[in-house]
């Protein structure tokens, strides 16, 4: 697989973000404030705040669900502020997202869910075939390819969350609490699958609210209050 | 190879948008089987309205005819009342040529309302002129005049204002036709531009989700697209199909007007003009095509919502 990536680029920048909800003109309260910070290629962030600090918003404004209202955002790379509409399909498919609530769908197998990404992206279906099981060998679901997401426990539908996030071997991983279904020694295990990635030059913010897991897998961290950037 | 290729390459039968159950494959080939059904009538009706025009207008334009009642009686002349009508109408300047009718012509005249088997000699017929004229100026008023003096009683009758009359007729006809094609067109479009708003709110997730994942809006609607080309396209095909029997059988009635030799015995192939020929196996391809463009359209619209 061919990474296109400058050395020493950074991945993520933010320049006094913000970030409000609702219609031009009409701001409602902003949800984020003031957010400057810099991840650079390869650099590994622990996301954390309690419940409502605009985690989640963060990580939207991340992987370009949103634009930011205010500031300058810079996703691997490129100025998205001056991006048009057309661009962010390109940069989002280097993106890789474990979304809280897994948002797999429904209608398909774990498999074809896993290789979703890899087809979007236009990968030869003998290369998919390859890399989904593969990866859904390693998460520990090898039995289970063919099985749709409401045949499966809430830790295997993360499982399969999770492998759809990494099998394109993203540039930049974002999870929203990937280790909420997982039960301590799948959680483990799953840290190491991300720090392997993470030695290979994969970006990561993983918000969490597991103190264990962070205490136990020590990083920097970005500490959300009230919309604050407070570390 | 192009991004949109390698895209659009996938294994067959993968519906990764869930649109097989979105996109129902029974109402929408319905309704539009449906349009494409009275878009078939329509057309004939077109195609009709225009082969009448073009028939009068070829057989009624430098002609008339003059009718000589009592044609074998004496002429104060001398000869018969025909043959008074005939010196008078050669005589005439502009006149090309006036040539009566034999009885076996009269007999053709007058299938369509007597039969072909019906006993001319019976009925007092009056004898009629074929007139052809050499030009459009020729003084028919006082041609008529000569006529009555010469043969009282004689009608000449100019085609002209039928013609002109008929002819307005036919585009009316024609016009009228059309627009039921442009009305059903537009009936069909909102058809299928309002089922796929629905295939697009009941999928709303998956689209979100995918479009996260980094599909491009045309990808996106490339799969309504598809889909919706295919139950529009089939629903053409089966109103096609569903309007050539009501066609045929309505050839068929009117086949002793269009001057077929033996109705009973017809030539599929012949039935129907070239144009309604041409006509019907192009209503699924309009159908595939408009649901096309509808689709593509109406989602592009929508993905503009998303980020």
């Amino acid at each position: 697989m061919i990474v296109l990536r400058d050395s020493g680029a950074r991945m993520v920048r933010l320049q006094g973000v913000g970030l409000h909800y609702g219609r031009a003109g009409d701001a409602g309260p902003e949800v984020l404030r003031d957010l400057t910070f810099t991840i650079e290629e390869g650099g590994f962030r622990w996301l954390l705040g309690p419940s409502g600090a605009g985690k989640t918003s963060l990580l939207r404004l991340l992987y370009l669900a949103e634009r930011p209202t205010r500031g300058t955002l810079e996703i691997l790379g490129t100025e998205i502020g001056g991006l048009k509409r057309d661009g962010l399909p390109r940069l989002r498919r280097r993106i890789g997202v474990v979304f809280q609530d897994f948002r797999l769908l429904a209608h398909l197998t774990a498999f074809d869910n896993v290789a979703l990404p890899l087809r979007l992206a236009g990968r030869p279906e003998g290369q998919v075939r390859a890399d989904v099981t593969e990866i859904l060998e390693w998460v520990g679901l090898g039995r289970k390819t063919d099985a749709r997401p409401a045949q499966l426990s809430g830790g295997e539908q993360q499982r399969v969350a999770i492998s759809r996030a990494v099998v394109v071997r993203p540039a930049l991983l974002l999870a929203d609490e990937p280790t909420g279904n997982l039960d301590e020694a799948q959680a483990e295990r799953l840290m190491q699958l991300l720090w392997e990635l993470n030695r290979l030059g994969t970006s990561m913010v993983i918000a969490t609210h597991n103190d264990g897991l962070v205490s136990r897998h020590p990083a920097d961290c970005l500490q959300l209050e009230h919309g604050r950037l407070v570390i | 190879m192009s991004d949109r290729r390698r895209e659009t390459r996938f294994r067959r039968g993968y519906d990764d948008l869930g649109l097989r159950r979105a996109l129902s494959d029974r109402i929408l080939p319905l309704l539009v089987a449906a349009m494409a059904f009275l878009a078939a009538l329509a057309a004939a009706g077109a195609v009709a309205a225009s082969s009448l025009a073009l028939h009068w207008q070829e057989g009624a334009g430098a002609s008339l005819t003059v009718q000589v009642p009592r044609p074998d009686e004496f002429a104060e002349s001398g000869g018969t009342r025909m043959d008074a009508a005939l010196a008078v109408l050669r005589d005439t300047p502009g006149i090309a040529a006036a040539q009566p009718l034999t009885q076996a012509q009269l007999r053709d005249l007058l299938k369509p309302w007597l039969g072909s088997q019906a006993a001319l000699p019976a009925l007092p017929l009056p004898g009629v002129v074929a007139v052809r004229l050499a030009s459009a100026g020729a003084d028919l008023q006082e041609a008529a005049n000569r006529l009555s003096a010469a043969a009282p009683g004689s009608l000449l009758e100019a085609h002209e204002v039928w013609r002109n009359r008929l002819s307005a007729l036919a585009r009316s006809l024609q016009a009228c036709a059309f627009v039921a094609l442009l009305v059903v067109g537009s009936v069909a479009v909102a058809v299928i531009a309002i089922a796929t708003r629905a295939g697009l709110s009941a999928r709303r997730e998956a689209i979100e989700i995918v479009h996260l994942l980094g599909a491009t809006d045309g990808y996106i609607a490339r799969r309504f697209a598809a889909r919706a080309t295919r139950l529009a396209g089939t629903g053409g095909l089966i109103g096609a199909v569903a309007a050539l029997p009501v066609l045929l059988g309505l050839a068929v009635l009117s086949a002793p007007f269009a001057g077929w030799a033996d109705p009973d015995h017809i030539a599929l192939g012949q039935a129907l003009p070239p144009a309604l020929w041409a006509t019907l196996p192009s209503l699924p391809l309009a159908a595939a095509v408009i649901g096309w463009l509808t689709a593509q359209t109406t989602v592009r619209r929508w993905l503009r919502r998303l980020p």
